[in-house]
């Protein structure tokens, strides 16, 4: 697909996908108390690399993505489904929540827990179903 | 803490999310596939003498204890059905080796395989209304997805009616969801039950009203009298292995709901709902007979038996005595292994033939003899003949009439009974027993890029029409099984006990 974008596409694209992407990370870790999560996160940075796609073009997009989207739903999935099984090595119901305090330097003290994993997991989902989409669909167009 | 129950949803997940990590080696997904429904059947032969056991197993998933959390709970109907989806997933699973085309597994057949059974299970193990929407949703587009998987028009002209009804019928199912909640204030099905025993006077018409909008979703969802109009439209349209697993799971996940429902939760005025469910479930039998009588395409002939069975069942449920919820339960058991066989003989056939016109077809008795048996057993019992399975699964469900005094429910079970012997007979004489139409006489196999070995098609036909043979000989701990459920169902007390830890 050889898009005729505008200089200014180009420039924005450039930018905007590292900060896109931060941003979608942020979401993914703010949403355990607050509003965001592996979901909304997700679109974010997928619609952050459909933007680079629509400014570059399909190879360039697939290119910094280093893996096939179709991987990331596998992983993610897996990812989401074993979240729930440290709750049940340690004798608790399946998706019991499981936290284990971690004191970095320079942050303090980080609380690591089972959702976050699920989250992640949830988030590699729809990146990989988005992109999947997304991607096969201006192929399509471009086969025509 | 009981993972048993939680299980059977896990493994199918699992196992899904591996082949699709794996979605590049067609090996691996099919091996996955094998191994993971034979896990799953494993898990759900120990859930079942679990709970036969040691009474109703409960999970209150992530520790969030009911009414307030999600709870899986495993009677012995669950349990049951959760065995009988293990055994179909399986032969499915198995069957697939060999009759899934290559493109179509290139498309995701064995991870939406894997989605299909988690969505079904999660459907019977679930404790909560709302989360039992979630997973009829897991389920369906799972079903899309495999009904349209090879993108033929036929397809696509199903795939549109069973998309349509089945939304439909969702939106019915959420809204109703939305006015019960708004009446009691909680989704958990044990502690809404025991809400509803208490609505004041003046409610009890929005309640009607609510159990009514219930019994229309799940009417659609298993193919009931009005609404079945989906099910012969898309069931003979996708991959025959497809077919098979829709047929013996997919609607009766809606009669499982039905029973659940309509046992425990709106158990309160029966006179309205079962008076409703016996005419649904005459006219059901009925219309699927009468057309299936009128059709000349195997599968389609199938397709509407599917229809007139899912009548007998809620027959069962609307008589709504000990010995008629008996009979439903044991019907499904009966009718879940003796439908899936039947369409995969189907396959078969078609492997054999390449084709599933009546009149095309013929002679196969003279070259297969093995497969005419095979045929004959699963439909045989499907017409009721003894000793097979659906023998005891219609006396005890016309003696169960009798003793209800329906006569007219009773005359309609017989002759649907003789119909249905009509239309196996039917397809007996023009696929198997009548001379091969001239120019059809040698094979015409429809695919054979997956080798040419039919043990693998065989094997899972042989073990489903075996367990049909046993069920009709050792009748009497399966009546047992049935009966344990059975009491379980008309005693909800057992099961909200059991899910809310007090006496209700």
């Amino acid at each position: 697909m050889k898009i005729e974008s505008s200089l200014i596409l180009r420039a924005a694209g450039h930018f905007l996908l590292p900060l896109l992407i931060i941003f979608s990370l942020f979401l993914l870790l703010r949403g355990h108390n607050e509003p965001g999560g592996g979901f909304i996160a997700g679109l974010v940075a997928a619609a952050a690399v459909a933007l680079y796609m629509f400014s570059m073009d399909i190879q360039t997009a697939r290119k910094i993505l280093y893996v096939d989207p179709r991987d990331l739903i596998g992983g993610g999935l897996t990812l989401a489904v074993l979240s729930g099984v440290p709750a049940v090595l340690q004798g608790k119901a399946f998706f019991t929540t499981l936290w284990w305090p971690v004191t970095l330097p320079l942050l303090g003290e980080v609380k690591l827990s089972t959702p976050l994993f699920f989250d992640i997991g949830v988030y590699l989902v729809v990146v990989g179903s988005v992109l999947t989409i997304v991607l096969n669909l201006a192929e399509a167009e471009d086969h025509d | 803490m009981n993972l048993s129950v939680a299980l059977p949803i896990l493994i199918p997940l699992l196992a899904g999310a591996v082949s699709l990590v794996f979605w590049r080696s067609h090996f691996a997904q099919r091996w996955i596939g094998v191994f993971g429904t034979g896990a799953l059947l494993w898990a759900a032969i120990v859930l079942l003498l679990q709970t036969w056991e040691e009474g109703i197993q409960v999970m209150h998933m992530g520790s969030w204890v009911g009414p307030f959390g999600i709870v899986l709970v495993s009677d012995l109907l669950g349990a049951i059905m959760v065995l009988l989806t293990g055994i179909t997933g399986f032969a499915t699973a198995l069957y697939s080796l060999v009759a899934i085309p290559r493109e179509h597994e290139k498309f995701g057949y064995y991870p939406l395989l894997h989605l299909l059974l988690a969505g079904v299970s999660g459907a019977f193990l679930t404790g909560d209304i709302f989360n039992l929407y979630v997973w009829f949703e897991v389920m369906l587009v799972a079903s899309f997805a495999l009904i349209i998987l090879g993108g033929e028009r036929a397809q696509m002209e199903g795939a549109i009616k069973y998309v349509t009804l089945n939304l439909f019928s969702s939106a019915l199912f959420l809204s109703a969801i939305g006015l019960l909640y708004g009446i009691t204030g909680t989704l958990n099905m044990a502690d809404v039950a025991v809400k509803l025993g208490e609505v004041s006077g003046e409610e009890q018409g929005l309640v009607s009203v609510i159990s009514i909008l219930f019994l229309v979703a799940f009417g659609i969802k298993a193919a009931a009298f009005p609404l079945f109009f989906w099910l012969p439209a898309s069931y003979h349209t996708p991959q025959v292995a497809v077919s098979a697993i829709f047929a013996g799971l997919l609607t009766k996940v809606g009669v499982y709901v039905l029973f659940r429902f309509y046992t425990l939760i709106f158990a309160h005025d029966t006179e309205l709902t079962h008076t409703i469910l016996l005419w649904m479930g005459m006219l059901t039998m009925l219309t699927g007979v009468l057309g299936a009588a009128a059709q000349f395409e195997f599968r389609r002939i199938l397709s509407f038996h599917i229809i007139s069975q899912i009548g007998y069942m809620i027959l069962g449920l609307a008589i709504f005595t000990p010995l008629a919820i008996v009979g439903g339960v044991f019907y499904i058991m009966h009718h879940i292994i003796v439908k899936a066989n039947l369409f995969l003989v189907s396959g078969l056939v078609y492997r054999l033939r390449g084709t599933y016109e009546l009149k095309d077809l013929g002679g196969l008795y003279r070259s297969h003899p093995w497969l005419g048996l095979l045929f004959l057993i699963p439909a045989l019992s499907l017409a009721g003949l003894p000793p097979l399975s659906g023998f005891f699964a219609k006396f005890v469900i016309i003696r169960a009439g009798i003793e209800a005094e329906q006569w007219l429910a009773v005359a309609v079970s017989l002759l649907v009974g003789l119909l249905t012997l009509y239309s196996m007979i039917k397809i007996w004489n023009e696929v198997f027993w009548k001379a091969a139409p001239a120019e059809r006489t040698e094979e015409a196999p429809a695919y054979t890029h997956q080798g040419n070995s039919l043990l693998m098609y065989y094997l899972p036909i042989a073990a489903l029409a075996l367990m049909t043979v046993l069920i009709g000989v050792f009748a009497q701990p399966i009546y047992l099984l049935a009966e344990g459920s059975a009491a379980q169902l008309l005693a909800p007390a057992g099961y909200i006990e059991a899910v809310l830890g007090v006496q209700p």
